[in-house]
């Protein structure tokens, strides 16, 4: 099986390490991964501030990057929504380019779901040691209704997984609002962490890098011991049998 | 009510910061969504969802064709010997309202809840015309001794403490000190009483009319509802223009959503159906009834095919108690008669987006509103609309965004066009961040816009090598095993 990762920016530019465990969890399990370097930004960041132009430009770059893939796989919920429901939204008026977008988006997998649902094959090492907690991100849950599968993952990889309380309320990230109104969203931050705090969990796992990014920026500021993890890292560690 | 949104950033700053209020909100949103998911565990399988559909398909319809249903309530409660008055505006519904009591000359009001009122202020009106409005809804009545607005759609004092309750009662009805919460209710009940049985003239709202009935329909927990609209001699039910509903059969569908979605109860307490003045065989019930259908601003939204549905609202308030921004916030902040999701949304659209043009970026677009809405509002989509129609600049209306936003999004446009550009821009970055990193974190972010950031989270380091070049240099090769 081949599949196009989409590393998304965040990863391209901020987490390599999680697009590096990607790609080990990817190739341990038989997949054929290749890395389109043209990709930059599914153009999210400008489609949430309105900027639906700006947005639209980065959408075409893409449906062009990723238009000969079998599979593309992205390690971020809202990112994977983008290219799988927005960019439905952001063509609609055009039958050409929606056609190629409808191609896209069912070509298009968020990672846990890819792994699961896709790949099947999820007999990854069960030598996770260690208590997870999963913080379900927005746009996996709503927009792609995905929830079980990092789960299973996180459990099969041999993680004890604990559920937190409201583990499907927002962190409070939301891209350009966490930068607008911060007084709100570190308030809603600090709800988060405060049930993540409350499992003893070792560390939380995610599936999108804004929440990864927002969670570790607050841990790091707190000087927190609980470690924030995309759901693929803690996969890869179980592999190299390492835990949180 | 007078339009305090362009205030939005200071008050939710001040709401966040307010121990009070957030243990307020903590408890309230916490019961209220808990109750919501209980009663809602109780339809099988897509049940709950099947009926969201029809709510939603219903009023969809009823808004497609609302000139024909509006007629048709017209004639229906001029049939049931009502009279029906049109408003264009909150000002015009005021003085429809006040010339109803003068003719009546009606010297007391008493009031049941209404939101299309507070968008008149009414009581205030009320007042300068030497009439005594007072709300006898428990929560209306406490935040009227009070001197404040609604703070949450269905609980409008859900932030006061019993303590401030009964100082409030104390200071206006002089009542003995009591932190009794049954005591609280036989003061309120008690001075509420005497109101009752004199008032002239009762107003209330409109949780839904029914066009082919010319029916009132009015959903409350306290009873007040039906003292409201059957002691005093004269009715006055004050509707927004979308709140109609084409039958009666329809009315059945509605009153399972709402109380479940709202309080998470199977219906609540009392269901009133009003059909005009009492009749002859009537033994009780008002002598005029009048019905007041309220635009203020209302055919702009359902003129405009890309926010219509945001009509559909029957005002539960279950997308204010998921919304994890209105829980740390609450209602006050918003600036006006709604809070929450719809009020982000349908704010902006009533009192001119300029004084609320914060409100659409009061949201993280978790789409949390979205799941919870019995009647299927893509509120999360109604924001972005909003959002797009400011960033690119409405040449109606004054743009929200700052220059210095859409420089940067320009900036970050020209970045992601080629990987080229991005790395370049990315080394760019990794040069200036110099400074600013210590130990693989950045504290304080100087930059603009993105400045905010550094408030309680710390900011990643670009990485030393972007994972293009990870995967040039090590993975492109790596044979899959």
């Amino acid at each position: 099986m081949r599949a196009a990762l989409c590393a998304t920016c965040l990863v391209d530019q901020f987490f390599p390490e999680v697009g590096e465990a990607v790609v080990a969890v990817l190739r341990r399990a038989g997949v054929e991964v290749s890395f389109p370097e043209e990709q930059t930004c599914c153009g999210q960041v400008a489609f949430n501030g309105g900027y639906e132009r700006e947005a639209r430009e980065a959408a075409l770059r893409f449906l062009d990057v990723f238009d000969g893939s079998e599979h593309v796989v992205v390690p971020s919920g809202s990112c994977a929504s983008m290219m799988k429901v927005f960019y439905l939204e952001l063509f609609e008026d055009d039958p050409a380019l929606l056609e190629r977008a409808r191609s896209l988006s069912e070509r298009t997998h968020e990672f846990t779901e890819f792994m699961v649902n896709v790949v099947g094959d999820t007999a990854a090492a069960k030598g996770f040691e260690g208590k997870v907690t999963y913080h379900d991100a927005c746009h996996s849950l709503r927009e792609l209704r995905i929830s079980a599968e990092p789960r299973a993952l996180l459990e099969q990889a041999g993680a004890e997984v604990v559920e937190m309380q409201d583990s499907d309320r927002c962190c409070g990230f939301g891209g350009l609002f966490s930068v607008k109104y911060p007084h709100i969203s570190t308030a809603i931050l600090e709800e988060k962490l405060a049930n993540i705090e409350a499992t003893g969990a070792d560390a939380v796992a995610t599936t999108d890098c804004g929440c990864l990014m927002h969670i570790r920026g607050a841990m790091s500021r707190k000087g927190m011991q609980q470690r924030a993890l995309h759901v693929a890292e803690a996969l890869a560690a179980a592999n190299a049998g390492e835990g949180a | 009510m007078s339009v305090r949104t362009a205030q939005f950033r200071s008050a939710s700053a001040q709401a966040v910061a307010d121990p009070k209020l957030q243990t307020a909100l903590e408890r309230v949103m916490g019961h209220f969504t808990e109750a919501r998911a209980h009663a809602i565990e109780e339809f099988p399988g897509d049940s709950w969802e099947q009926l969201r559909e029809r709510a939603s398909a219903i009023k969809a319809h009823t808004l497609e064709h609302l000139d024909y249903y509006l007629e048709l309530v017209d004639k229906s409660v001029t049939r049931n010997g009502g009279h029906v008055h049109f408003a264009a505006d909150a000002e015009e519904a005021a003085r429809i309202v006040l010339d109803i009591a003068k003719q009546a000359e009606a010297k007391q009001v008493i009031k049941s809840k209404s939101m299309v009122s507070e968008e008149m202020e009414l009581n205030r009106r009320f007042e300068e015309a030497g009439v005594e409005p007072v709300e006898t809804d428990l929560g209306e009545y406490i935040i009227q001794l009070a001197g404040e607005t609604p703070f949450h759609i269905i609980a409008p004092a859900m932030h006061k403490s019993r303590q401030e309750v009964s100082a409030l009662f104390q200071q206006w009805l002089k009542s003995a000190p009591t932190n009794e919460i049954k005591q609280l209710c036989a003061i309120a009940r008690d001075a509420l009483r005497e109101k009752f049985r004199t008032a002239d003239m009762g107003v209330s709202g409109a949780n839904f009319v029914v066009a082919e009935t010319g029916t009132v329909v009015l959903v409350t927990n306290e009873g007040n509802g039906r003292m409201t609209t059957s002691l005093p001699r004269v009715h006055v039910a004050i509707s927004g223009i979308e709140k109609v509903i084409p039958a009666i059969e329809d009315v059945s569908l509605f009153l399972r959503l709402l109380p479940r979605s709202a309080t998470g109860q199977r219906i609540t307490s009392y269901n009133s159906f009003v059909s005009g003045p009492r009749a002859q065989s009537d033994e009780d019930g008002p002598e005029e009834f009048h019905l007041v259908l309220v635009d203020n601003g209302r055919l702009n939204l359902l003129r405009d095919p890309e926010f219509r549905e945001a009509l559909k609202c029957i005002r539960c308030g279950a997308c204010l108690n998921t919304c994890p921004v209105y829980r740390k916030i609450g209602g006050h902040a918003y600036g006006w008669v709604y809070s929450g999701p719809i009020g982000a949304v349908i704010t902006p659209m009533l009192t001119g987006v300029k004084g609320a043009k914060d409100l659409p970026y009061a949201s993280t677009l978790c789409g949390a509103c979205r799941d919870v809405c019995p009647v299927k509002i893509d509120l999360p989509r109604l924001l972005l609309r909003l959002r797009q129609r400011e960033a690119e600049g409405d040449p109606a209306r004054e743009r929200s965004s700052t220059w210095l936003e859409r420089m940067l999004m320009g900036r970050w446009s020209n970045a992601v066009k080629t990987r080229e550009a991005m790395e370049r821009s990315a080394r760019l970055g990794r040069f200036l961040q110099r400074p600013m990193e210590r130990s693989g974190r950045i504290r304080r972010l100087p930059v603009p816009v993105l400045s905010g950031w550094s408030r309680g989270r710390d900011f990643p380091p670009l990485a030393r090598k972007s994972f293009a070049q990870v995967w040039r240099e090590r993975l492109a090769q790596e044979p899959s095993e």
